[in-house]
């Protein structure tokens, strides 16, 4: 350890001295590689973060090669894809990233949030971190929304349809707005073209500002550790944490073991399943847009079902709207909402493990119900898991109030 | 955990992923399997001169070129030309109908669709179990309806080698809804084929139609054993490296 820290620390001369005289280049690499510390207990959960980089890597790059082939026009875009798919030398295996990458974003993104309720990483000093993280969030919506369009299948454009047409629930509003987010009067060329621009250009710069944004906050702060330990209160005498290891070489080492491990089942994914059973890219959308034929059964795809199935357990248009809104915000409040001393779970009494134990149960449930088709016993057990997802976080306030907490340790625990 | 566990569960992985991408093909209930052979390249021939045959006078295979299906299937240039090469000239088209698109919506009420995707749209089993299932309905102005798809415009351009079957349905009334629910068919006519050959006929044809949904599908799972033997490899050395690593951290 100490021999790296030496050498990259050392004065320089020759072509590094003269960028840093120009450009701090050694000064950025320590305060956000070489002396970031982070705790050295990082298990499992700590992965995500780095994976949806590695994520957001695969869909820039394969996101660029397709934007070479593909034809945003309504006339064109299908067959554009087929294009891809059959002639395009590699490029299937391109489409199959770029498509298989937008459901492991999601995946991984999720469990990077479930990651922060399990140690209450959203909690004080860490507020505008997760705050930021939600704006990534929604815009990864949009984007995987916008990008969902383009291939011009049947459910791209169905699908489009009926999430658009929830913005003319909004009294007064909503049919103009429904309008200006189309650019006509129905889902169309116009339409794909919009979202062409928005998926290609304006919404990936607003998410590679915001990540950098997060990023540049957390480096600030310093990271959470799964004991919910602030260790820069624990310092050495040479201001180092005692419980923190420098995130390169130690973090990236270990995180690189956790990405290839990643890219092994996003391989699996890739080249045994890429429509993995209609979930990643669903049966009807290989049929053409057609505008005079409604599908059976319109489901979004399975990243956006949680909020979908909350969406159709309400009776009422505008309800059902203003609560799908607010199950999607309601996150951001997390560090307000949570009044526990502890951050960790490791430290939380029963009541906060059950209430989320019960999250994520409900989480699946309504995702799963988001897919299946709005009938009776479906729509009932939706309302069920619907007042239970609100209940996880309007009741928080009061549970983490007095729930028995436990003692947390000066130091992280750290075995070896 | 260690290398050898960690190899039989991501074996295990790829193993469920095959799994559910073979379940994944299938449609509604009650549909017999397909049963198809994507690996036998002889019953994707048979499924190419079937297809060429019976379906290109109606259906395009606008996305599939003659070459692509040549390299796969094991047909020379001339082999092509003579048996599957009905209406094009070079090997780099792609299949069109016979029929112009805008008499067949006339006369069909709606254009035969492209057959490309169809078996990825809707599964094998479903396009298996489609084409098997006409059945004579006099007031049909095709003569016929389908179980699967019912009122479908599409006639039974299988008549001669099944025969003429007719379906029958039982009616059911629960709270006091009345549903027609099918139960069998009964043949009226035999075809030149027996049952067993003509859902043999019928199974290369959809083993041919499930190709070119995507004809890279065998590509990539052999490359895709190559990447992840690779990734293997590679997963240990970066595992010594990270001991190596971590050697000091206490």
């Amino acid at each position: 350890m100490a021999r790296i820290e030496a050498e990259v620390g050392k004065p320089q001369g020759g072509l590094m001295k003269w960028i840093d005289d120009r450009f701090p280049f050694t000064e950025t690499m320590k305060y956000h590689a070489t002396e970031y510390y982070a705790s050295k207990n990082f298990n499992f959960w700590y992965v995500f973060g780095v994976l949806a980089f590695v994520v957001l890597a695969i869909q820039l790059v394969t996101g660029i090669f397709l934007t070479m082939n593909y034809k945003p026009a309504a006339a064109e875009a299908f067959a554009s894809v087929e294009y891809i798919m059959r002639d395009v030398e590699w490029g299937w295996l391109i489409r199959y990233m770029h498509s298989t990458g937008a459901s492991f974003f999601f995946v991984v993104v999720y469990l990077h949030m479930f990651r922060a309720m399990l140690y209450g990483s959203y909690k004080k000093p860490r507020e505008l971190i997760w705050i930021i993280g939600m704006m990534i969030f929604f815009v990864l919506m949009a984007e995987g929304f916008a990008g969902y369009l383009l291939p011009w299948g049947q459910m791209s454009y169905w699908g489009a349809q009926v999430i658009i047409s929830l913005f003319g629930a909004i009294p007064g509003i909503g049919e103009a707005l429904v309008e200006i987010i189309r650019g006509d009067y129905s889902i169309s060329d116009i339409t794909l073209n919009r979202f062409f621009a928005l998926h290609v250009i304006v919404l990936p710069l607003l998410l590679i500002g915001l990540i950098f944004v997060h990023i540049v906050a957390l480096h600030e702060v310093g990271s959470n550790n799964p004991d919910g330990v602030e260790i820069k209160e624990n310092k050495g005498p040479n201001g180092v944490p005692l419980d923190g290891i420098a995130f390169h070489p130690y973090h990236t080492s270990k995180d690189l073991v956790a990405i290839i491990i990643f890219l092994m089942v996003f391989s699996a994914v890739v080249f045994f399943a890429p429509d993995m059973g209609g979930y990643f890219l669903e049966h009807a959308n290989f049929e053409p847009a057609n505008l005079t034929a409604t599908p059976e059964h319109i489901a979004p795809v399975w990243y956006f079902t949680p909020f979908y199935a909350i969406l159709r357990a309400v009776p009422d248009k505008l309800w059902g709207f203003i609560l799908f809104a607010l199950a999607v915000l309601l996150p951001v409040f997390l560090p307000w909402l949570d009044r526990a001393r502890v951050k960790s779970i490791r430290y939380r009494g029963w009541i906060y493990k059950s209430a989320l134990a019960t999250f994520v149960v409900t989480f699946l449930a309504l995702g799963w119900l988001g897919t299946q088709p709005a009938e009776d016993i479906y729509v009932l057990a939706a309302r069920i898991f619907s007042v239970l997802y609100f209940a996880f976080f309007l009741l928080m306030p009061y549970y983490t109030t007095i729930d028995k907490t436990k003692p947390v340790p000066d130091r992280v625990v750290y075995h070896g | 955990m260690d290398k050898s566990k960690m190899f039989s569960r991501l074996v295990a992985l790829v193993a469920l992923f095959v799994v559910a991408e073979s379940f994944a093909a299938g449609g509604g209930a009650q549909l017999d399997p397909a049963d198809i052979d994507p690996g036998n390249i002889s019953s994707l021939q048979r499924g190419a001169r079937n297809f060429m045959n019976y379906c290109s006078g109606c259906h395009s295979a606008q996305y599939v070129r003659f070459n692509t299906i040549g390299k796969y299937l094991d047909l020379s240039e001339e082999q092509l030309v003579d048996n599957l090469m009905f209406n094009a000239d070079k090997t780099f088209e792609t299949i069109k109908a016979s029929m112009p698109a805008a008499d067949a919506a006339r006369w069909y009420g709606t254009p035969p669709p492209d057959l490309s995707l169809m078996a990825r749209a809707k599964g094998a089993d479903y396009v298996y179990n489609f084409l098997r299932s006409f059945y004579l309905d006099p007031e049909s102005p095709t003569g016929v309806d389908n179980v699967v798809l019912a009122g479908t415009s599409m006639p039974n351009v299988l008549w001669e080698l099944q025969g003429y079957q007719n379906a029958i349905f039982t009616e059911h009334t629960v709270d006091g809804v009345t549903s027609s629910q099918f139960e069998e068919f009964e043949h009226v006519t035999a075809g030149t084929l027996d049952a067993e050959d003509f859902d043999e006929f019928v199974r290369d044809t959809v083993n041919f139609l499930a190709y070119i949904a995507e004809p890279i599908r065998s590509d990539r799972r052999k490359l895709g054993v190559w990447v992840l033997m690779y990734l293997i490899v590679f997963w240990i050395i970066a595992l010594m490296l990270k001991k190596q690593i971590w050697k000091d951290v206490k």
